[in-house]
């Protein structure tokens, strides 16, 4: 059974990678104040853990690639569906009615008699309300209407309700954060709480915090969901990743989102 | 910190690590990369024998030190230049020491451009040296080269 | 067509360097990577050429390859004279072309 070495920063600076670390280094030393919104006590944004580069594209609405899906999710409100409806026809405006929404979910669904996410409940909406066939979780109408209604919760804090029948949905989902997995045995925490801040190799790891997503990420080159993350994530402790949309996925987006509960979203972000 | 002991990291994790790995990882296929020389030839190219001749100064290329994802490092090119009709930028090249081709992007301005000013975002499959290359309206070159330290991230990018 | 945004002042004075943004949703495919699945090299298809246009009159243009990044940025300067339309135009190797217009009042 392999398991893995994460060494601390200054251990790292020792290594292999020598110098190239000790820029690395220097380039993420951050005075606290100017990361103090995006941090809620000893919660942070992954925005905390990421070069200025990147940091740059998300700041500027223009530079942000992410922002391409949200003028398309933007486009599709108002796109008549099948039966001659569109969001626009419920919803008008989405600035009011989208706002504070997708910062809510997942929620306690009465009909499945589970959590819904926010992607799933704008399946649900094609479905019912236009007409239409579901998409794929990763597809580009899906990502766009997403990244388009997450947008109208940009600033504002995560506040997932996680008392009464939420409950045991959120036991599940620490217990699946906690739980080894995988050929490298390793579980959420090991990375995301017991070494965010360190260096995995080349990477400085963050604390895994939803509030970003979606998120327009370098190695995908597009945006992607936080499903789409938590699918990359088992794979790379050589796990079997469960489908996007799974009991198992929804139950960890709510602890992830409870965790990190106060942090302000920032879809679309952009992360590496 | 909990630290956990290893006892090896995969073979192809260690090639990767190594650098070799890196272009396959970000292009999908590891074959002959571009080299300096390659640069040199692609560069000559595109100036008609003038890179030979290229001088330092005049044009800066701005990349990160560190890149932190290959896929897309931004790069800003200036060149020191009044851009009047008798005298302005006529063509930037960006040349690749390290990608599986050392082409990347030229670009091509008018004293209407005002400024020799071009911003874009590139992709370097490893650590490499990217090279700008100014061709003014007079003939002359100048040249700059740029290392950027391009790294391969701890669980797979 | 493919998605383009444009960031171009719609006001200047004359004499004015003024600088232009833009950004294009496009995968650039570089021809060197492989389908994860069959194993194949997945075709290369790149926007090779930017074109900028002031009264139909190029002022700016840049050649890409495949070390250009997916959903490329492009950003350069403009030494506004007179009023008059933009033209921005991405040329594909395939031959698609999207293009943007933009006009700006020059005092």
């Amino acid at each position: 059974m392999t398991k893995m070495t994460i060494l601390k920063r200054s251990q790292m600076l020792a290594a292999v990678l020598g110098g190239m670390m000790i820029g690395l280094g220097t380039s993420n030393t951050v005075v606290a104040d100017e990361l103090a919104a995006f941090k809620v006590g000893d919660m942070h944004s992954g925005y905390v853990y990421t070069a200025k580069e990147t940091r740059a594209l998300q700041d500027d609405d223009f530079e942000n690639p992410g922002m391409l899906w949200v003028e398309e999710g933007e486009a599709l409100w108002s796109k008549a569906g099948a039966n001659g409806k569109s969001c626009a026809s419920c919803h008008e405006d989405p600035a009011s009615t989208m706002k504070g929404v997708a910062a809510a979910y997942p929620k306690y669904d009465a009909k499945t008699k589970k959590m819904i996410t926010i992607e799933q409940v704008i399946n649900r909406e094609i479905v019912e309300k236009t007409g239409g066939k579901a998409v794929k979780w990763e597809s580009k109408q899906l990502l766009s209407l997403t990244a388009f209604v997450a947008y109208q919760s940009r600033g504002m804090p995560l506040a997932v309700k996680t008392d009464g029948e939420a409950a045991p949905f959120l036991a599940k989902g620490k217990a699946f954060f906690y739980k080894r997995r995988g050929q490298l045995d390793m579980a959420c925490k090991h990375c995301h709480e017991d070494n965010a801040g360190n260096m995995i190799r080349a990477d400085l790891l963050s604390q895994g915090q939803g509030n970003g997503f979606p998120t327009y990420r370098l190695k995908w080159q597009k945006i992607g969901s936080l499903h789409r993350r938590f699918r990359g994530c088992n794979k790379n402790i050589r796990a079997k990743p469960f489908k996007s949309g799974s009991d198992e996925y929804v139950n960890l987006e709510l602890f992830v989102k409870s965790r990190g509960a106060g942090l302000k979203m920032e879809s679309p972000s952009v992360r590496r | 910190m909990t630290k956990m002991k290893v006892e090896v990291l995969d073979r192809r994790q260690f090639v990767v690590a190594a650098g070799a790995g890196a272009a396959a990882l970000i292009t999908g296929i590891s074959g002959a990369n571009a080299t300096p020389e390659k640069a040199m030839e692609l560069m000559t190219k595109l100036t008609n024998g003038g890179a030979a001749k290229a001088m330092d100064g005049k044009i800066k290329v701005d990349l990160p030190e560190i890149a932190e994802n290959g896929n897309t490092v931004p790069v800003k090119v200036s060149v020191d230049s009044a851009m009047t009709a008798d005298d302005y930028v006529k063509s930037v090249h960006l040349v690749s020491e390290g990608n599986p081709g050392p082409e990347m992007a030229s670009f091509h301005f008018t004293p209407a451009s005002g400024k020799a000013n071009a911003a874009a975002r590139m992709r370097l499959a490893k650590t490499q040296n990217v090279v700008g290359i100014a061709e003014m309206s007079n003939g002359t070159i100048y040249m700059s080269k740029t290392q950027v330290k391009v790294t391969i991230g701890g669980c797979g990018g | 067509m493919a998605k383009a945004r444009v960031k171009a002042p719609k006001k200047a004075k004359a004499g004015d360097i003024v600088t232009i943004k833009t950004l294009i949703t496009h995968k650039m495919e570089s021809g060197r990577r492989k389908n994860k699945k069959t194993g194949k090299l997945i075709p290369r298809h790149i926007i090779d050429k930017f074109t900028a246009k002031f009264d139909g009159v190029e002022f700016f243009s840049s050649d890409w390859h495949g070390a250009v990044s997916a959903n490329p940025y492009m950003s350069f300067s403009f030494r506004a004279e007179k009023s008059g339309e933009f033209e921005f135009i991405w040329h594909d190797e395939k031959g698609e072309e999207t293009v943007k217009k933009s006009k700006i009042t020059v005092a």
